[in-house]
């Protein structure tokens, strides 16, 4: 397993999300309303669009451009026309940093 | 029971295939598509890609066959007999059928001057394969239509180093659908990168070699495209003595003049609450008038209701308007991190949005407005025009009221 720093915690809006490139790979952050942070694959499934641009509400995150939503704490495909399941990254903050599982 | 028979296999008929079996609907299903490819979506046509023209499917052969969904690729359906129930096929085949939807889209609106055969258009796989075939480095095209498609492909085309005239009849491109504030800003930015207009122009000739212009100027093109919009495909419905007029007229769920026989998509021409019908030319509508007919064809009972939506992408520029907008509408400008947006109020009452800015930028504040349109609000134009207030915080007020 190989961890690597993302970014502050204060970085990501509350119940907001945040792309984090590493290596030629996307990310996206989300930081919950209860504050725990999750990572997904940062496209959506779809088509190659960023999912950090689109509207986080609860635990769900909406695709910015065709409207598919997914759980973001499961990668679960909730609404057409997003079909495939996001992959998702164990996450951890410590003092403030938040940290992914890349691999 | 001889099941539902779906008409055009666009993103309109593909959607209601599915959404007539996720509405629970078990008989068969028919899904008949004049053309010769998978279901595809049409927006990335004349978006910009490195891989050249995409043929996007909406769905897989797979997935039509666990959905148990008859797909006739390649076939038109030619006549209706609404009183034998009856479809009959291009290919001189017919079917029965207990349920009826009209999925035909739009066509090209085209050119009627001389040399108008020299014209493309631009609604179809093909018709974009041969346009990016044309495309090479240093070639000239004249776009004649400044709206939407027009001038995403005249971004597309610049991208590649392709010389560009928008002509338009208007005095200024994208009249139609996108607010004033944004139309202005784009045809900047198509100034910017070097598009040449020629604006209140009508086309008198297309030659080989230019277009020549009501004023008499020829503005030189190797390759001249067509965008001057699109008329919904009724001639089915009209031969068959349905109720039309700038689609085919249905209810406000989606039913013809026909019981038996819906209506989706760009074909169709929906009542309004103000008594009015009136047609969108979107991706989202097609989609949503899709799953609407598909649930009342499967025996329930709803209005179709959701606000129209739609975006466009023009150079690293990502636009996004909800909701209908009139020009008598006050507006309230707030700017974005990296872009800006426009909430209309008639009355007070938030009606419609529109976002501009890089990417997807304005996509979260844009849906926000939307939810914050659907909740029916009259919200303080003040806390719309700045910036520090968070909507996700008025719509969570206006929710727990
Ligand atoms: C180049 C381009 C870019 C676009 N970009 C955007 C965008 O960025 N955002 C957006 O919101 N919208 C966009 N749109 C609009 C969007 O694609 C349409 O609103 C949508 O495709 C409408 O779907 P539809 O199924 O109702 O109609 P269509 O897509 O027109 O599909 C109808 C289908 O029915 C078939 N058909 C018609 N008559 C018959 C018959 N008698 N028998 C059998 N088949 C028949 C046609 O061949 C066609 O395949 C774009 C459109 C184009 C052309």
């Amino acid at each position: 397993m190989t961890w690597v720093t993302a970014c502050q915690l204060a970085e990501i809006e509350q119940e907001g999300a945040k792309r984090f490139d590493h290596e030629g790979r996307t990310y996206a952050l989300y930081r919950a309303p209860d504050d725990s942070v999750y990572c997904t694959a940062g496209l959506c499934t779809h088509e190659a669009i960023h999912l950090a641009d689109g509207l986080v509400m609860d635990y769900e995150v909406e695709c910015p451009k065709h409207s598919g939503v997914f759980d973001y704490r499961t990668g679960e495909a909730l609404r057409l026309p997003a079909c495939e399941n996001l992959k998702t990254y164990q996450v951890e903050v410590v003092d403030g940093e938040v940290r992914v599982a890349i691999g | 029971m001889d099941g539902i028979v779906i008409v055009g296999a666009g993103e309109c008929g593909t959607r209601a295939a599915f959404a007539l079996r996720e509405a629970g609907y078990s008989e068969t299903v028919t899904l008949i598509g004049a053309e010769p490819h998978l279901p595809y979506e049409r927006p990335p046509l004349s978006k910009p890609a490195s891989e050249g023209v995409q043929l996007k499917s909406i769905c897989t052969k797979d997935a039509l066959r666990a959905a148990r969904i008859a797909y006739y690729q390649g076939t038109s359906a030619a006549k209706l007999d609404v009183h034998s129930k009856l479809l009959t096929l291009d290919d001189g085949n017919a079917v029965k059928y207990d349920a009826l939807l009209l999925a035909t889209g739009a066509s090209p609106r085209r050119l009627t001057c001389t040399g108008a055969e020299y014209v493309l258009d631009f609604r179809t796989y093909s018709d974009a394969r041969a346009i990016f075939s044309l495309a090479n480095h240093g070639a000239r095209f004249a776009i004649v239509g400044g709206g939407l498609i027009g001038m995403e492909l005249a971004a597309v085309l610049r991208g590649k180093g392709v010389a560009v005239s928008v002509i338009e009849a208007a005095p200024r491109p994208l009249g139609r659908a996108v607010p004033a504030r944004f139309a202005a800003k784009l045809h900047a930015r198509h100034v910017e990168e070097g598009v040449s207009f020629y604006l209140g122009q009508g086309i008198a000739a297309i030659t080989v070699g230019a277009v020549i212009l009501s004023d008499g100027t020829a503005v030189p093109a190797d390759v001249t495209v067509s965008a001057i919009g699109v008329v919904p495909e009724i001639s089915l419905a009209e031969a068959a003595g349905l109720a039309t007029g700038n689609g085919v007229l249905t209810d406000a769920g989606l039913r013809t003049s026909d019981p038996h026989i819906y209506a989706a998509g760009d074909c169709a021409a929906v009542l309004q609450a103000n008594g009015s019908h009136v047609r969108f030319e979107c991706w989202r509508n097609a989609r949503a008038q899709a799953e609407t007919a598909a649930r009342n064809m499967a025996g329930t009972t709803v209005n179709f209701t959701t606000i129209p939506w739609f975006w466009s992408d023009q150079y690293d520029l990502g636009l996004q308007v909800a909701g209908l907008s009139q020009p008598g509408h006050a507006s309230v400008v707030r700017p974005l991190s990296n872009g800006e947006m426009e909430f209309y109020l008639d009355e007070g009452r938030l009606i419609a949005a529109a976002g501009l800015g890089t990417g997807n930028s304005v996509a979260k504040d844009i849906k926000l407005a939307e939810m914050l349109i659907a909740a029916g609000i009259s919200p303080d134009p003040d806390l719309l025009a700045d910036p520090a207030v968070n909507l996700k915080s008025l719509l969570k007020n206006v929710r727990a009221a």
